[in-house]
């Protein structure tokens, strides 16, 4: 982390919990450069995580006021927190385990009420803070704990799902994509209402592994070379745009 | 402690009340900011009115997607600095477990009113007081909580402001273990005009999450003060820092968790006697139970027979101190419950004279007849 950015850091945090290679620990450094452009105050802030690798990206490690909560829960009590102080400036950060399985209730419904967050989900298509097991986002025939034999279940995409149950703002981007995804989380955290950006962070050691994606660089240009940005795929056809993830803002769309 | 005087929001005098209404005039008037619930009998008609009456004092109504997301932003709400509180009956209460044992572990004050229907399971919606027990030991690991049983429209009123005091002054989930025929029942009740509040204790720069006595409460500060506040279910310190393999700081603070409690029994219980001075048997009761005990405990003394009556008003922590003794000075004591037997146990641990349990678990109230017949048994 530069120093520039130290401010933002818990004193006597000296080091992440993060793997090496973990896309998380790269988001962690985009969020805090957000904030830092947009200048706002963290006193001002609060940050709501869940339980998984990715609550840990504010708390210990954000000098904020930090709220890590039960599994799956972080929208609920961010609710509650906004309600009774809608001066906090609320940042939901989690994974996708945290906020679309045991969380995936809460998450429809708080896009549905356009409570006003902003909701970072640090998807990794996988649980990994428990070792590897499949998750509502592991893609169809991927290897993982639980899926020994391939995950015969198909992925939610979330963006979509979030879109669908009402978010005002909805972005997918890539920590491959690090300027897109940066500038996306300013403009969600400028936008009134619910903001939620799916930010693809790929897991090396749990995900990586077990797929063929042996090192975490394999892992980062795999994701590179997949991700699409919403405008370049309109050229491509379906068998072209079958093994890629398509990345962009999916709230100005007309459907 | 900081304790202050504040207005009562409905003028002095006498109210025709159900025990849902009591209870949301209970939460206004201890100045309550924050309400979330589900919709479920017996206690719909308190997110009903609490959606209109919220509104008027401009405290904040959310009506959540299940009980889970009820209490978690009961939680997120308490830190936020309101105080808040959440209404349900049984199967809302297991879903909550999980929170309640967050709320311990973060010391986060939150009040619960679980108005008891006959379970398990979805059950009935007619009367138990089945979820005693569950209110202590519902969630994992062991938590120390305050319950409160009350007997009237008049005490779910009083009750929910000290349970409000007693949430912010210990830091803990409080419970009203109230009855669905207690919510349901109408009666007039009393309001006076000026009520006592307990202060949440600000301490810029203060831990917390420790305190030097063993025993102690730390102060509560909120979101938004510049704080910097980390708040975790995980083991922590004082400042909250994680320490999940530290086994000193795990029983730290589990052993301050017990202790605020327990060592602070004597200003937490509440309880009555009645005709206790020359008494050989004894109904110890709780909750409507109480009522038709007083009935017929009166009914007998007026035939001359020297019975009486303790009411626990307050079930965690446990009255043991009052039971011991008064077991010691009586032949018997009768404990009449509408569940299988859940504090006679409990009566069992600290009376030396003989406990009789009678348990009745059809759905209904224990009728004062019932309590004079098993009474005249055990003579």
């Amino acid at each position: 982390m530069v120093k520039d950015l130290e401010q933002y850091l818990r004193p006597g945090i000296g080091v992440t919990t993060y793997c090496p290679g973990c896309g998380e620990a790269i988001l962690m450094g985009l969020i805090l450069r957000a904030i830092d452009d947009l200048q706002l105050n963290m006193d001002d802030m609060l940050f709501v995580s869940g339980i998984g690798c990715a609550g840990w990206i504010p708390s210990p490690h954000f000098n904020a006021d930090t709220l890590h909560t039960l599994h799956g829960r972080a929208l609920a009590f961010a609710t509650g927190a906004k309600m009774a102080n809608p001066k906090l400036n609320i940042m939901v950060i989690s994974g996708d385990g945290d906020l679309a399985d045991i969380g995936g209730n809460h998450l429809i419904h708080a896009a549905r009420r356009n409570i006003d967050l902003t909701v970072i989900c640090a998807n990794n298509m996988i649980y990994g803070m428990t070792g590897g097991q499949a998750c509502s986002t592991t893609p169809l025939d991927a290897f993982t704990q639980t899926t020994l034999q391939g995950n015969p279940y198909r992925p939610f995409d979330l963006s979509k799902l979030v879109k669908a149950a009402g978010a005002v703002y909805v972005a997918r981007y890539s920590v491959t994509q690090p300027f897109a995804l940066m500038n996306s989380i300013k403009k969600a955290l400028q936008t009134k209402g619910f903001s939620f950006i799916e930010a693809l962070t790929p897991c090396p050691i749990q995900f990586g592994r077990r797929n063929q994606l042996d090192t975490p660089a394999d892992m980062l240009k795999a994701l590179a070379s997949k991700c699409i940005m919403k405008g370049d795929a309109g050229g491509l056809s379906s068998e072209e745009l079958a093994d890629k993830i398509i990345t962009g803002e999916f709230t100005d769309e007309a459907d | 402690m900081v304790w202050e005087k504040v207005k009562s929001t409905i003028p002095t005098g006498d109210y025709y009340f159900s025990g849902d209404e009591a209870v949301v005039e209970g939460a206004i008037a201890a100045r309550a900011g924050y309400f979330a619930g589900y919709p479920i009998t017996p206690t719909t008609e308190i997110l009903e009115r609490i959606s209109v009456r919220f509104r008027e004092v401009g405290a904040a109504f959310m009506q959540m997607e299940d009980e889970l997301a009820a209490i978690c932003s009961c939680l997120g709400a308490s830190w936020a600095g309101a105080k808040a509180i959440t209404v349900t009956s049984g199967p809302g209460f297991s879903l909550m477990q999980e929170a309640i044992g967050y709320a311990v572990m973060t010391e986060t004050p939150v009040v619960i009113v679980d108005a008891q229907r006959a379970g398990p399971s979805s059950g009935q919606i007619r009367v138990s007081s089945g979820d005693i027990m569950q209110a202590k030991w519902g969630s994992h690991g062991g938590n120390e909580i305050i319950a409160i049983s009350p007997w009237s429209v008049q005490e779910l009123y009083d009750q929910t402001i000290n349970a409000f005091n007693l949430a912010e002054g210990y830091r803990v989930p409080v419970f009203i273990m109230a009855e669905e025929v207690t919510a349901h029942l109408r009666e007039r009740i009393h309001v006076t005009g000026e009520v006592e509040l307990f202060k949440r204790e600000k301490k810029a720069g203060a831990a917390p999450f420790g305190t030097e006595e063993d025993n102690g409460v730390p102060p509560m500060p909120a979101f938004g003060e510049g704080e910097k506040l980390l708040v975790t279910g995980s083991t922590h310190d004082e400042r909250g820092l994680r320490k999940t393999v530290d086994s000193l700081a795990q029983q730290k603070l589990v052993t301050r968790f017990y202790n605020k409690i327990v060592h602070n029994k004597e200003k937490i219980i509440q309880y009555e006697n009645y005709y206790l001075e020359d008494a050989e048997v004894v109904v110890v009761c709780y909750g409507f139970t109480a009522r038709s005990s007083l009935f017929a405990v009166e009914g007998m003394r007026q035939d001359g027979e020297k019975v009486g009556m303790l009411r626990l008003k307050t079930l965690w922590p446990f009255a043991d101190g009052v039971i011991r003794d008064v077991g010691s000075k009586v032949k018997r004591m009768l404990v009449p419950e509408m569940n299988t037997g859940q504090v006679v146990g409990e009566v069992m641990k600290y009376a030396s004279c003989d406990v009789i349990p009678y348990n009745q678990v059809d759905g209904k109230i224990i009728h004062p007849s019932t309590i004079t017949e098993q009474l005249k048994g055990i003579l």
